[in-house]
């Protein structure tokens, strides 16, 4: 659904691109700043998201995390044969999550978490040398999910439940490198679809083997965004019936992939805490997008993305400072689910290592302010997008990236 | 706390800002590429059509983007080039206006007829351009469509009163500096750092498009008596070209000079196959039955006259066959008989005689230009359904440029780019050879990322559907050209383009 299209005048050859690892891990500041670990931590309802059978082992009766976090991500791209440079001027992304949670009996309790854990948000300078890749991408993901949390002895516990998502993609790519309308403007589609909604879930399990030392594991399934009734919407096409690009109904589905997390946490000197989470992404599950366009005349676009399962390594530190603050830090390790050759400029994402930290501020017995820094370090790599293709031929999309990303957060966590 | 909230978030705000990603050594930094021993800051081009930027039979604005010199120029800006301006038209229809009267015709585009069959079309519609409207310059690039090599030297030649006499170019009529400048004089008064000078294929080209309707002046050095399809004579280029090299480098500034290549390196010439009429073997017996007295008897006894030589007589025989037939044509190169066929011992009726005055076939080593694909094989006079051109009528000799006629190109062009590779030589300029270029791309073409860039009309992609002019792609891939030649002789490493990245041809319907 998001990526699209490309139709070669001539030979109507089509090509397209999707989007690189668009798994976008902000689920709450606390555990942001700590390197994002939370499936073997007890600490606030964002265990909602991190690992449902936590809830259970809360001390609060009722709890409410609520918080913002602004994504502020940088693309440069050069390519030094031409001296073509690009640097994107991407909206300042705002992912938000809501948390609660409530203690029904000492073992079992409730939960609900609104949260955006895909997307992305990526914009270029129109007609930029890669326009024929994408001029803008915004892509996002609500996951809506109820759960419910059992106490099974002191050491055990289980969680999980349904998981309701709504998407939406808008994607903008010049059809091909050179068609224009007669004076010149870009010929370009706008693929569309909002209100994707489909079901998923959530479950998961925590084991205490002290007070002190937990272990705790979370699988999120697969959760594939079928879109039905998508538009595409093309601008300046040539008036010619060799061009026959008249806006029309897409259909495309895109899977936002299932992942798995195994972790531990370790309470020691009575103020620190140390955790490490490990998550395996599947991403294979993409291995291609096809879009299927509702004008017979438009060839359908089938584009193999070929990703591959993606691990992340999480490590985060926790001191209470003082009763009024504790603090928090952490770093994690992200690789990349692109495979060599597919490296588009849609989200042009190489391993990372990611750099985070925080702090949680009490105010009195019940209101906490929570707040977390990632900065996300990409190394400077030489890459290319090897499957568009021109007249039948590929027309490698190669240069040097350099992305980062700075992404503050705000939060507010409720308890009773 | 609130306070140290506040400057937490003050700084990282500020953070953000400054914290673009920032490449170990980014292009756009100065010295990541360099001019070496040129300077680029300042650079003017000079010369005609190609440098303007015309295609398609038309000068309009996307193709003035597209012209090979500001293509350059957005690359010297990686190497401390400066701005380019360039006189853009007012449209991209193209046609020009004189006093609100349309002077030139609208740009070519691809259209696809009721039949569903591209071809290309003149664009309609009414052009904005008016060429009384005096735009204010200098511009660096100062290609004027239509130039010849002793154009760029005349004084008045952007006069817009001289543009209906022919006295003066509608072109550099919008943008001269005065109406007795020069456009040479314009150029250099703008103290270039940098030029370039692509100048001389008028000189061949008219002659060369009008199927060697002109004449060839070598031998006589006063231009001024020159008609417009008429080859320049070598020693008129050879001073005009050097005064303009002279005037160019008066203040020091480096450049390149850039040769004529061959005219039927392009599609203009290429297109139309020599053999273009099909018969079936009854109309061709028909035909030669007619011919037949001409051939045995006729030229036979024109030899024993004296009146032709028998290689002419060879040449003038008339012969059809069943399949690809070469057309019938008149060739201002043989002699005239249609006097003496109406005399003794022929006594020809007049009709026959001017029919047979200088006629042959096409031969496989003549051009028919592209502009014949319209009019052979059709019968002008509805009427007479026997009157087919090219079988029963002649093909005008504008439509072929002969092997003879070739010959007088190529002796012109041969000795205009002596010169222009001696001067580039003795000037220590960067040269380029054009010539050798275009015939690569006429024999096999250049391969790019995205195919094979070749000299074939409309599908090739290096030729606009004017068939003369390069398209954008074909302009990109000239630009590289110079600048690799630039680089090579001043040491500079100014970055190539992707020609992949530039357009081809414009298709739209009417």
């Amino acid at each position: 659904m998001k990526k699209l299209v490309v139709l070669a005048v001539f030979a109507l050859a089509s090509a397209v691109t999707y989007a690189g690892g668009y798994r976008v891990s902000l689920q709450g500041n606390k555990a942001l700043a700590m390197g994002h670990t939370g499936v073997a931590v007890v600490n606030s309802s964002e265990s909602v998201f991190f690992n449902p059978a936590a809830l259970v082992y809360l001390e609060d009766k009722f709890s409410v995390s609520v918080g913002v976090h602004g994504v502020f991500s940088n693309i440069a791209y050069q390519d030094t044969q031409t001296g073509a440079n690009a640097r994107t001027d991407s909206p300042v992304g705002t992912p938000l999550y809501l948390y609660a949670s409530y203690q029904a009996t000492d073992w079992l309790a409730f939960g609900l978490g609104v949260y955006t854990p895909y997307g992305s948000s990526v914009e270029y300078e129109d007609d930029w040398v890669g326009s024929h890749l994408v001029n803008n991408i915004d892509l996002q993901a609500i996951y809506i999910q109820p759960t419910v949390s059992f106490k099974i002895n002191d050491k055990l516990s289980v969680g999980g439940g349904p998981i309701y998502v709504t998407g939406s993609v808008n994607f903008n790519r010049n059809l091909n490198r050179t068609l224009t309308d007669l004076d010149g403007n870009r010929s370009n589609v706008t693929i569309d679809a909002t209100g994707v909604t489909s079901w998923g879930w959530v479950a998961s399990s925590m084991f205490n083997f002290t007070d002190d030392l937990r272990i705790g594991a979370t699988y999120r399934s697969e959760i594939v965004l079928d879109a039905e009734d998508g538009t595409a919407e093309f601008e300046n096409i040539p008036n010619s019936p060799l061009t026959p690009f008249q806006n029309t109904s897409i259909k495309a589905s895109m899977p936002l992939p299932a992942e798995m997390s195994v972790g531990m946490s370790y309470n020691f000197c009575e103020k620190w805490l140390f955790a490490f989470d490990f998550n395996r992404t599947f991403w294979d599950a993409y291995e291609s997008l096809d879009i299927d366009f509702g004008n017979p005349a438009i060839p359908d676009s089938k584009n193999a993305r070929n990703y591959k399962n993606a691990s992340v390594y999480r490590f985060g530190m926790q001191y209470e400072a003082t009763k009024m603050f504790t603090l928090r830090a952490g770093y994690y390790f992200d690789e990349s689910p692109v495979r060599e050759g597919y490296f588009a400029p849609e989200t042009p994402r190489n391993d990372s290592n990611n750099f985070t930290a925080g702090l949680t501020v009490n105010l009195g017995e019940h209101l906490q302010i929570d707040a977390s820094f990632l900065y996300s370090h990409f190394k400077e790599i030489d890459a290319s997008y090897n499957y568009y293709f021109e007249n039948g031929q590929a027309v490698p999309f190669k240069g040097t990236y350099k992305t980062n990303a700075f992404v503050p957060g705000l939060g507010l966590t409720y308890k009773l | 706390m609130k306070n140290i909230l506040k400057y937490t978030f003050a700084v990282m705000a500020v953070g953000f800002v400054s914290c673009e990603p920032e490449f170990d050594t980014p292009v756009t930094d100065e010295g990541f590429y360099t001019s070496g021993t040129a300077d680029l800051s300042n650079y003017v081009s000079v010369g005609n059509s190609l440098t303007a930027g015309y295609a398609d039979g038309a000068l309009y604005i996307t193709g003035q983007e597209n012209s090979y010199p500001n293509i350059m120029a957005e690359q010297f800006a990686y190497a401390g080039g400066g701005e380019f301006t360039q006189p853009l038209m007012s449209d991209n229809m193209g046609g020009l206006l004189l006093g609100g009267t349309q002077i030139t015709e609208n740009r070519f585009v691809l259209a696809v007829d009721a039949n569903g069959n591209p071809g290309p079309v003149r664009l309609a519609g009414t052009p904005t351009t008016e060429i009384t409207n005096k735009l204010t310059g200098p511009f660096n690039n100062m290609g004027v469509p239509g130039a010849k090599s002793f154009h760029l030297v005349a004084p008045g030649y952007g006069n817009a009163a001289g543009v209906p006499t022919g006295a003066a170019n509608p072109y550099f009529a919008r943008f001269s500096s005065s109406e007795s400048a020069t456009v040479i004089a314009d150029a250099a008064s703008q103290n270039p750092t940098f030029f370039s000078l692509w100048i001389g294929n008028n000189d061949i080209l008219s002659y060369a498009t009008s199927g060697g309707s002109g004449v060839d002046q070598t031998g006589n050095f006063d231009p001024a008596t020159y008609g417009g399809n008429d080859i320049t004579d070598p020693n008129v280029f050879a001073s005009v070209y050097s005064q303009q090299v002279d005037a160019l480098t008066a203040s020091g500034a480096k450049g390149v000079l850039v040769n004529i290549p061959e005219v039927t390196s392009i599609p203009y010439f290429t297109t139309v196959p020599t053999n273009a009429i099909p018969l079936d073997a009854a109309t061709a017996g028909a035909l030669n039955a007619q011919f037949a007295g001409y051939n045995t008897q006729i030229l036979p006894g024109l030899v024993q006259m004296g009146v032709i030589t028998p290689e002419e007589a060879a040449l003038r025989m008339i012969n059809f066959s069943a399949g690809q037939n070469f057309p019938i044509m008149t060739d201002d190169d043989l002699t005239d008989l249609t006097t003496i066929l109406q005399g003794a011992p022929f006594s020809l009726p007049e009709q026959l005689a001017v029919l047979l005055g200088q006629l042959r076939q096409v031969k496989s080593d003549d051009l028919i230009v592209l502009t014949a694909s319209s009019i052979l094989g059709t019968t002008p006079d509805p009427n007479n359904p026997q009157g087919v051109i090219g079988v029963s009528i002649p093909l005008s000799d504008q439509y072929v440029l002969a092997v003879s006629e070739q010959a007088r190109i190529t002796a012109a062009s041969t000795a205009y780019n002596a010169t222009i590779e001696a001067l580039a030589g003795a000037k220590g300029l960067a040269f380029v050879d054009a010539k050798s270029a275009l015939a690569s791309l006429a024999n096999g073409g250049i391969a790019y990322d995205g195919g094979v860039l070749t000299s074939q009309f409309v599908t090739g992609g290096a030729f606009s559907l004017d068939g003369v002019h390069p398209t954008p792609r074909g302009y990109a891939y000239t630009a590289n050209l110079i600048i690799r030649a630039i680089n090579n002789t001043y040491d500079a490493t100014i970055p190539i383009v992707k020609i992949g990245n530039y357009p081809t041809i414009t298709l739209t319907n009417n």
